[in-house]
């Protein structure tokens, strides 16, 4: 199952001189569905986020903050205290949204092996001289080609890792420690994140990541071929791009 | 009142906490789902309601954890002429109205108020603002006042009215919750104005803007969509979730 499910070759006129392109099945109902949902609830939940930051932009460490109170970061934001009705309305719905469909996610992930076949690195792609390639590669923006682009790489899978079983539960549990009644059932939530001030804070420091993390992400589709991954993303199916003039290190 | 056993109170509000539980569906955050707004803080409450079932305390600080700024939003000072009045001979002629569905109606004064079991928290407030600070509370729990009164067994909220024309309501989980207190006094001296005197509203498992700020009046009553706009409270009005929990 390491290799997609089905290839099939596009047929073309012979009076084309474009080689032809070969499409595979490349994403799964599931995943895709999971991706979009994801995307359009992370979205509201940044707008939105930073609706409610504007009524406070201050970070604080430990329990207590105040627009009057001494900060550990002021951030060059101007205060709006009207725009938090609407904005914590629509950061509840998407953060609801984001978990159920993030829950459900990892539950199909974990049962159907995507997590294990598709964001592990492979065996060989741990090796130092594969991973140094592709530090290269990627510093030259040189995507994958062939067979190669039939898998995530090693560096993309890590960054999905740690967005998936990293960032987003740190973002999910520091917003709950923001929370009255939740914190009165799990007050050991204080404890984890050492405050409900830090936690607000480490809770603006992972969405500053996660933002890092669409930048590059949507960088590097552009950089693969935004047209062809979109659509890989949309319908399931990815045109392969051809080989390289070198042959791939496989 | 020593009359008012510990034993009577316990088994009153244990009655109380049951039919509490089983007007659910009454509340505010279940009985108006137009919007998807009010689907999601709908499920909010249904979760955090099971979360609770156990009725947890919130954390209590050290007093040495009481916060130099503890700011102060909204009404800072009524302009309204019997408060006004009121204030000036130090709320003695205040007096609490308590009404609607109890067994006995009655006014209470701020010194009927503080001859009652007083109970002094040190807790978290949280604000939507996103600020939170650390202060000391000193009042009368909300489940003695009622207890005191006599809740008839329909009553399924507690209506608040506050001096600047804010109005609120609550469901008896949060109402007969025991660290849910009518507050006279913070940080160890008499509640200052700024911060509702003579008496104001902590209910320390939602955000700040469900403690009340100069309570003038109580109310129990069976359902809360005849209030207002129906709504349950008057931010709820203004687009802010009636249960405030987050």
């Amino acid at each position: 199952m390491t290799s997609p499910r089905s290839a099939m070759t596009r047929p073309r006129s012979a009076m084309t001189e474009r080689t032809p392109r070969r499409t595979v099945f490349r994403h799964r109902a599931f995943v895709r569905l999971a991706h979009w949902l994801n995307a359009a609830a992370f979205g509201a939940l940044l707008v939105s986020g930073i609706a409610i930051l504007l009524a406070l932009p201050r970070l604080f460490w430990g329990e207590t903050g105040a627009n009057d109170a001494p900060a550990a970061l002021v951030l060059p934001l101007p205060v709006n205290l009207e725009q938090t009705g609407w904005g914590r309305n629509l950061h509840f719905l998407a953060a609801w949204i984001l978990v159920l469909n993030g829950g459900l996610y990892l539950v199909l992930a974990l049962v159907g092996g995507h997590l294990r076949r598709n964001l592990l690195p492979d065996r060989d792609q741990l090796r130092p001289g594969h991973l140094a390639r592709e530090i290269a590669d990627h510093a030259r923006l040189r995507p994958p080609r062939g067979r190669e682009a039939l898998r995530y790489n090693a560096l993309q899978k890590f960054a999905y890792l740690a967005v998936i079983l990293g960032l987003f539960p740190l973002m999910v549990l520091t917003g709950l420690t923001m929370s009255p009644g939740v914190t009165a059932a799990f007050p050991e939530l204080f404890t984890l994140f050492g405050g409900r001030q830090s936690a607000r804070t480490l809770h603006f420091v992972f969405a500053c990541l996660l933002v890092l993390f669409l930048v590059v992400h949507v960088a590097q589709v552009f950089i693969g071929g935004a047209v062809n991954l979109t659509r890989a993303m949309i319908t399931g199916r990815l045109a392969v791009p051809a080989n390289n003039p070198e042959p791939p290190d496989a | 009142m020593r009359d008012l056993s510990r034993r009577r109170l316990l088994t009153g509000s244990g009655a109380l906490l049951g039919t509490g539980l089983l007007g659910g569906c009454d509340a505010p955050a279940l009985s108006h789902l137009a919007t998807p707004y009010d689907w999601s803080n709908g499920l909010t409450f249904a979760v955090q309601r099971w979360l609770l079932a156990r009725q947890p305390l919130v954390r209590e600080f050290d007093r040495s954890r009481i916060s130099a700024v503890f700011p102060t939003i909204n009404t800072t000072d009524p302009d309204d002429p019997a408060y006004k009045r009121s204030r000036a001979v130090d709320f003695t002629d205040w007096k609490l109205p308590v009404s609607g569905l109890i067994e006995r109606p009655g006014a209470f004064s701020l010194a009927d108020l503080r001859l009652m079991p007083a109970r002094t928290q040190v807790t978290l407030h949280s604000c939507e603002q996103g600020w939170s600070a650390i202060g000391e509370w000193t009042g009368v729990p909300l489940a003695h006042l009622l207890a005191h009164v006599g809740l008839k067994p329909q009553a399924r909220f507690i209506v608040i009215r506050s001096v600047d024309g804010w109005w609120d309501s609550y469901d008896l989980f949060d109402a007969l919750h025991p660290q849910t207190i009518l507050a006279y006094g913070m940080n160890g001296g008499s509640l200052p104005v700024k911060h509702g005197a003579p008496l104001r509203l902590r209910v320390e498992r939602q955000l700040g803007y469900k403690s009340l700020k100069y309570i003038a009046a109580i109310e129990a009553a069976e359902r809360v969509d005849g209030y207002g706009k129906g709504r349950g409270s008057m931010v709820a009005e203004l687009g802010f979730p009636w249960y405030a929990g987050i």
